[in-house]
């Protein structure tokens, strides 16, 4: 295609992908017409899961998804942070190390005799890692997968070098101004909303199921009030680390809290479970 | 043209994941074609192992964002095989209701974003859109009605958060459903209209010698259940899938390979996918797509891999139809007072499902415990099954391009393997084309 001539700079977006599943650069796609209206304010410089034209740095902005969890992926990122003036991270793999970061609590080695037959052939990092713990990250958009319309949000803000509006607040905000009644409280279904990020629109107890923390932790948790108060009352201790080990299992408070809760040698909460009535 | 050269195409681009091609070539003889799938591995196989059968749904999901549904159906399944739940035939229809949705969005993503623009000398997508405004336009509206049934059913439109072991945490009111009947009606005709518009493509002439593997369910077009089709008049039953296709590793990738191994112990590469469903099952099409596939004159045992553009156009129209039927058999109430999944206890053993994903058959097979925890888990997706028909075709295409320049090598064979629609994250993962000449 000509360039149009004469025009303003358009700020040059790479997106990149790391280890993970596709899904938040796909949000970008599931954009739809507003990809298209997208891709007038901002120049997709490298995109290869939607476009062959690839083109090398530097860029404006990157756009980054999936954990490093190769040697090779170490180096990449370093890379890529250098070509990059910003550098934001979307979803749960880059800002958490995703779901594959739960072999960070197990045996590395036992876990790649159990899916490759030949398991030297095999060249990945015993962790998975989010990607602030190797470069400077300029912002990082929670979600498993991320919210499209924060994501638009996200990369228009960092495009025109403002900061972008994003709900700081708790799933159980959000959740209450949908009208759905507390899966807590009125099913006594375990739920991770106190302590979860919103912006997911509080879909799962829309759904009559509890929050999985998709989100990650929210700006300001209290975990320990969350598992003793919430989640020992119908479940043991190494229940409920698991659940709490799911999606960000590599982030700080979910990490933090499950560790404590796996190394108690008996359930912390002693009290009487409430009533089930 | 016998001068030793080396290329290298740094990445393969509008395929899901990350990988590459290595090539080497001696004046004309291929020494070396492989798939080199790089994508880093995430061990879901093992990392399941330990976690309660009700996570399997959401932890399996992530394996893919484009094709969510089919590790969650095709996983809640194998675990209600187990149970021994059997679901209500309302429930049922749902969970075909939101496959076909994953199919459409998928194939139009595949269709219009990343395929179609090799048709036109596009980069992209985008790049297409200001080509041809409307026809991208009107994928892209497909695709949203694909994505709204999966939010109205699933709860989003990626990682759905609505499959349960049983049936769905939630039932959509009726009215959800009836509310889609005239977006239905409408984007079945735009649907064969997008076929229509595919159908005078400047296919490549290439066929290659295909062993088509699908599903074969009774009447029906296979999606979420079925036999499995081995050969024109062969279907196995699941508890001998592992049998006779069989799993490997190389050492150049980090998806593990499959290869069907017949009764005479001879092993084959084996392709699954649109073309493979339409080979065993064209007849058993909508009314309106089994028309356009005639009327286009599709044929899979033409074994041309570029027409997989058509096949999926004609999925896409038989997956509407299918969605509509779904819907209007659901007016009626029947949804009305039932509850939204069977329960059961959780009880040790071993189970397994195998489904029809956008990208052809996947198959899981678990073992639980008697509390309910998982013990072993299994999972053959569809890329990782067509990895060693990939490498062959490749070979294929060599044998009749090797003349030319470097650059159009690597332009071709990465337009290969797009016809695939790899999802390298799926089967671990994908592309850099490297050609190197001795």
């Amino acid at each position: 295609m000509q360039k149009p001539m004469g025009k303003p700079h358009k700020p040059t977006v790479a997106v990149v992908k790391f280890a993970s599943c596709d899904g938040c650069q796909l949000t970008l796609l599931n954009c739809e017409e507003e990809l298209l209206a997208l891709a007038d304010r901002i120049e997709f410089a490298h995109f290869a899961e939607a476009s062959s034209d690839l083109r090398p740095g530097p860029y404006d902005l990157a756009i980054v998804e999936g954990s490093i969890s190769t040697p090779k992926d170490l180096h990449r990122i370093v890379e890529l942070r250098a070509q990059s003036k910003k550098l934001i991270t979307i979803g749960a793999c880059a800002t958490a190390g995703g779901v594959q970061a739960l072999r960070n609590f197990a045996d590395y080695e036992e876990f790649k005799k159990a899916v490759y037959a030949s398991p030297e052939m095999i060249e990945s990092l015993a962790e998975s890692s989010p990607i602030a713990q190797h470069v400077q990250v300029d912002f990082e958009l929670r979600g498993c997968p991320v919210d499209k319309h924060q994501l638009i949000e996200v990369v228009l803000a960092m495009g025109s070098g403002r900061r972008p509006k994003t709900s700081t607040e708790c799933v159980c905000q959000p959740c209450k101004r949908r009208g759905t009644v507390c899966v807590v409280v009125a099913q006594k279904k375990a739920c991770l909303g106190p302590v979860t990020q919103a912006g997911c629109g509080a879909i799962c107890p829309a759904y009559d199921r509890g929050c999985y923390a998709c989100f990650g932790p929210a700006s300001q948790t209290n975990m320990q009030a969350l598992s003793e108060g919430l989640l020992l009352n119908q479940m043991s201790n190494t229940q409920a680390a698991m659940f709490l080990q799911s999606f960000h299992p590599a982030s700080p408070e979910f990490q933090g809290e499950s560790r404590r809760l796996e190394e108690s040698p008996r359930r912390l909460w002693q009290l009487q479970p409430p009533s089930r009535s | 043209m016998s001068q030793p050269r080396s290329i290298r195409v740094p990445i393969l681009t509008r395929v899901e994941g990350e990988g590459a091609l290595n090539i080497r070539l001696c004046g004309s003889r291929i020494e070396q074609i492989e798939l080199n799938i790089y994508e880093p591995p995430r061990f879901f196989e093992a990392l399941l192992r330990g976690r309660p059968i009700e996570d399997v749904a959401d932890i399996t999901s992530r394996i893919c964002g484009i094709c969510p549904i089919a590790y969650q159906v095709t996983a809640v399944q194998a675990l209600e095989t187990i149970l021994g739940i059997r679901i209500p035939e309302p429930i049922a229809a749902l969970r075909r209701l939101v496959y076909c949705a994953e199919w459409i969005e998928s194939h139009v993503l595949h269709i219009h974003l990343l395929h179609a623009p090799d048709f036109f000398d596009c980069h992209s997508g985008i790049e297409l859109a200001r080509k041809f405004p409307d026809q991208v336009k009107r994928g892209l509206k497909l695709k949203q009605l694909g994505n709204r049934i999966l939010e109205v059913l699933g709860g989003r439109a990626i990682h759905p958060i609505n499959i349960a072991i049983g049936g769905f945490y939630r039932l959509p009111k009726t009215s959800q459903l009836t509310d889609l009947i005239p977006e239905l009606q409408k984007a079945l005709q735009e649907s064969i209209d997008a076929a229509r518009w595919l159908g005078n493509l400047p296919f490549p002439d290439f066929t290659a010698p295909y062993h088509y593997v699908s599903l074969i369910d009774a009447d029906r077009y296979p999606i979420e259940s079925g036999r499995v089709a081995i050969g024109p008049d062969q279907t196995i039953g699941l508890e001998i899938f592992e049998t006779h296709f069989q799993e490997f590793q190389v050492p150049h990738s980090t998806a593990l390979q499959s290869k069907f191994l017949g009764t005479d112990g001879a092993s084959t590469e084996y392709f699954v996918g649109p073309m493979a469903r339409l080979y065993h099952n064209q007849e058993r099409l909508g009314p309106q797509a089994k028309r356009l596939a005639d009327e286009l004159r599709f044929d899979a045992r033409r074994c041309n891999p570029y027409q997989s553009i058509l096949a999926r156009a004609i999925e896409v129209v038989h997956a509407f139809e299918e969605a509509l039927r779904i819907v209007q058999a659901l007016q009626d109430g029947r949804l009305g007072g039932l509850a939204p999944r069977v329960s059961s206890e959780p009880h040790a053993g071993i189970g397994m499902s195998a489904t029809e994903a956008p990208r052809g058959l996947i198959f899981h097979r678990y073992q639980i415990d008697d509390v309910g925890n998982v013990v072993f888990a299994k999972i053959v997706p569809p890329t990782s099954q067509n990895q060693a028909r990939i490498e062959a075709d490749l070979r294929l295409l060599l044998e009749q391009i090797h003349r030319d320049s470097d650059p159009s090598i690597a332009l071709a064979c990465e337009r290969l393997v797009r016809c695939y629609d790899p999802c390298i994250s799926c089967s671990t993962h994908f592309l850099k084309v490297n050609i190197q000449r001795e």
